[in-house]
């Protein structure tokens, strides 16, 4: 792990990413709906404007642009905010791409109410819930921009449908270069006995954080890092709850149909354990990420107080 | 002000270079928000609130209003300082504009403040909504009129196109859409064309990143006249910043009886300052503190 490389938004590697991919082989295609600007696309554009297909402020036809092309043998990448994909185009994401499993791939950003100063509109709490049910995509969610770099690769280089929710803010990159991202297992940040706090996206450093804290209370604390949401790490989730026994769980999203939902559903069939919930459960509002971060209790602090809370759970 | 008082075009500029000051320094309060295309629409929406719409900022939900819908919901720091010119709003509330516990928030919310109609942000969602209250409207035997802005964006979202459709098909003559088109988006350039030179093709198919990493000719709408008249739409073309073009079409729209009309209006995006205007890099971003110096001082502000 690093401390000291620059703060990066995961939004910044896309188009760096898939124009590095194509120079390397890989048959990809970019469609754009007005926000390649902000997704870092038109990077990609640049560099391979035959590939690049700007097609306006229209979600629902670029999921059904970038199916077609993915039908003729493309590696097919769109981008654009969460909000708007999946939020105006899930029922393209559902026909055209989940059920024939084409081979495209979602790359949204915006996520989250670390979006910020738009305010709810803008604030993409939903699309993990929306994503995910819908059975074969695959649904990641990187900690950093090391890791979103990988996960961009890993999409492109397996075939079928991927979803991957990138953020607007620069955030901590906690990942060297080393560090090599897999399908289905999430990364051990820190290890302990006492409790797992398992997080995803930005909140995987506020775990950390929480993580440090405990600690100085004598509580300690293992963080997980829930980037692959689909497929699940079945494995550590459960060996969390053995070794543990008691999880928290951390998310810029609505717990409901989020990752909280999703492990307590795990837990429920396999190994039930006292589980305390760190998210969003209603919409957000205008502010700085920063604040809005506080204002939410999306806090190491909120993290530390749910172990706590997790931790008394415990049958003794 | 339960009909439209009748003000001079000197007040009107007057409003409109006060609306301009509160736009530039919301966003520049803000740190963040939409200068250019809130620029862009300063005179389409001042002949509304000022000439044309039947409204009192007294009674906001008044029924028989009428209504403004504003589709391109990031047009905020335009739509808060109309409604502060109007008396809806409190000036000094201007500046708490995207801020942590604000009345005034990025994108347009419902009833918040009241005299906004409706939510937005995502854009191609206004006409679908203008078209349902006017077709309350005449089921109610209410003559009020919806008047909807939309934006280059917003016209290429199918839902503006489905909804064009249903209002030539129900002729829903009480409702106007109005189309700042000011050929900018967020990644770039729209279209090469302008009122001036319609029908002109662009230099190639498609569309591409420049040098600059904004996309040109990201999706050509042209011949949009075209396109609204084969839905069953009463079409005019008029120059955007033009007090008297505005007020006339406006007011001939509120008064036709058989279709609904759109008034495609060319603008220039950022109109006013002169480092925004026609450039896509303030679609979304705030002027720094020299900025806001300069574009006070283009305005005609000391400071
Ligand atoms: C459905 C949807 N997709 C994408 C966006 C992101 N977005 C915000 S503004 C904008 C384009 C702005 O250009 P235009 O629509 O022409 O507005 P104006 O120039 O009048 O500001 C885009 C793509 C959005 N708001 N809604
Ligand atoms: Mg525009």
């Amino acid at each position: 792990m690093v401390q000291t490389a620059a703060d990066k938004a995961t939004r910044e590697v896309l188009g760096p990413t898939l124009a590095r991919l194509v120079r390397e082989g890989l048959d990809i295609v970019c469609v754009d709906a007005d926000l390649g600007y902000s997704t870092s696309a038109v990077k990609f554009g640049r560099e391979f404007p035959e590939r690049f297909f700007p097609i306006g402020v229209a979600e629902q036809n670029m999921i059904g642009v970038a199916a077609g092309l993915a039908s003729c043998g493309k590696v097919a990448f769109c981008s654009s905010f969460a909000v708007f994909a999946p939020g105006h185009c899930f029922d393209q994401l559902r026909m055209a791409v989940a059920q024939p499993r084409t081979n495209v791939k979602l790359f949204a950003s915006h996520a989250g109410v670390v979006t910020g100063e738009d305010g709810a509109s803008a604030e993409a709490l939903e699309d993990l819930a929306l994503m995910l049910s819908l059975p074969s995509f695959k649904v990641l969610f990187p900690a950093d921009a090391v890791e979103c770099e990988q996960m961009i690769e890993a999409a492109a280089r397996t075939d079928g449908p991927f979803y991957i929710r990138s953020l607007r803010p620069k955030t901590r990159i906690l990942f060297d270069d080393a560090h090599r991202f897999e399908l289905g297992k999430w990364p051990l940040m820190r290890d302990g006995k006492d409790v797992t706090l398992i997080a995803c996206g930005e909140l995987v450093k506020a775990a950390l954080d929480a993580a440090e804290t405990l600690a100085g209370e004598g509580v300690d604390a293992r963080v997980l890092n829930a980037s692959s949401l689909r497929p699940f790490d079945h494995g550590a989730l459960l060996a969390a709850a053995r070794e543990t026994g008691a999880i928290v769980t951390a998310e810029d999203h609505f717990i409901h149909g989020g990752l909280g939902g999703l492990v307590s559903q795990a837990l429920a069939a396999e190994q039930p354990t006292p589980v305390e919930f760190v998210g969003m459960e209603g919409y957000g509002t205008s502010g700085t990420w920063k604040q809005l971060l506080e204002h939410f209790d999306l806090t190491p602090e909120a993290i530390a107080r749910a172990a706590g809370n997790a931790i008394s759970r415990k049958s003794r | 002000m339960a009909q439209a008082p009748s003000v001079s075009s000197e007040e009107l500029q007057e409003v409109a270079r006060n609306v301009r000051r509160s736009i530039v320094r919301m966003t520049h309060a803000a740190k963040s928000g939409h200068p250019g295309g809130s620029l862009s629409s300063v005179e389409i929406l001042t002949a509304l609130y000022f000439r044309v719409m039947r409204h009192d900022p007294k009674k906001p939900s008044w029924p028989d209003r009428d209504r403004f819908v504003l589709s391109k919901g990031h047009a905020t720091p335009l739509m808060y300082s109309v409604l502060a010119e109007a008396g809806y709003i409190d000036r000094d509330d201007l500046l708490t504009f995207r801020q942590l516990g604000t009345k005034l928030q990025g994108h347009t919310i419902m009833g918040k403040p009241p005299g906004v109609e409706m939510s937005a942000g995502a854009l191609g969602m206004g006409l679908s909504f203008s078209l349902g209250a006017a077709l309350a409207g005449r089921l109610d035997g209410r003559d009020y009129h919806v008047f909807c802005l939309l934006s280059d964006g917003d016209s290429q979202e199918g839902q503006t196109w489905e909804a064009a459709m249903a209002a030539g098909h129900h002729c829903a003559a009480n409702l106007t859409a109005i189309i700042d088109r000011n050929h900018i988006q967020n990644d770039g350039y729209s279209d090469y064309q302008r009122f001036d030179d319609e029908g002109q093709s662009p230099d190639r198919p498609g569309g591409w990143v420049m040098e600059d990493n904004h996309t040109a000719n990201i999706m050509n709408l042209e011949p949009l006249a075209d396109k609204w008249r084969a839905f069953g739409w009463d079409t005019k073309r008029i120059k955007g910043h033009d007090f008297d073009a505005l007020t006339t079409a406006l007011q001939d729209a509120r008064e036709d009886d058989e279709q609904p009309t759109v008034i495609i209006c060319e603008t220039t995006k950022g109109k006013g300052v002169s480092f925004m205007e026609n450039n896509p890099d303030f679609h979304g971003k705030a002027p720094s503190d020299e900025e806001l110096t300069q574009a006070l001082q283009e305005l005609g502000f000391e400071e």
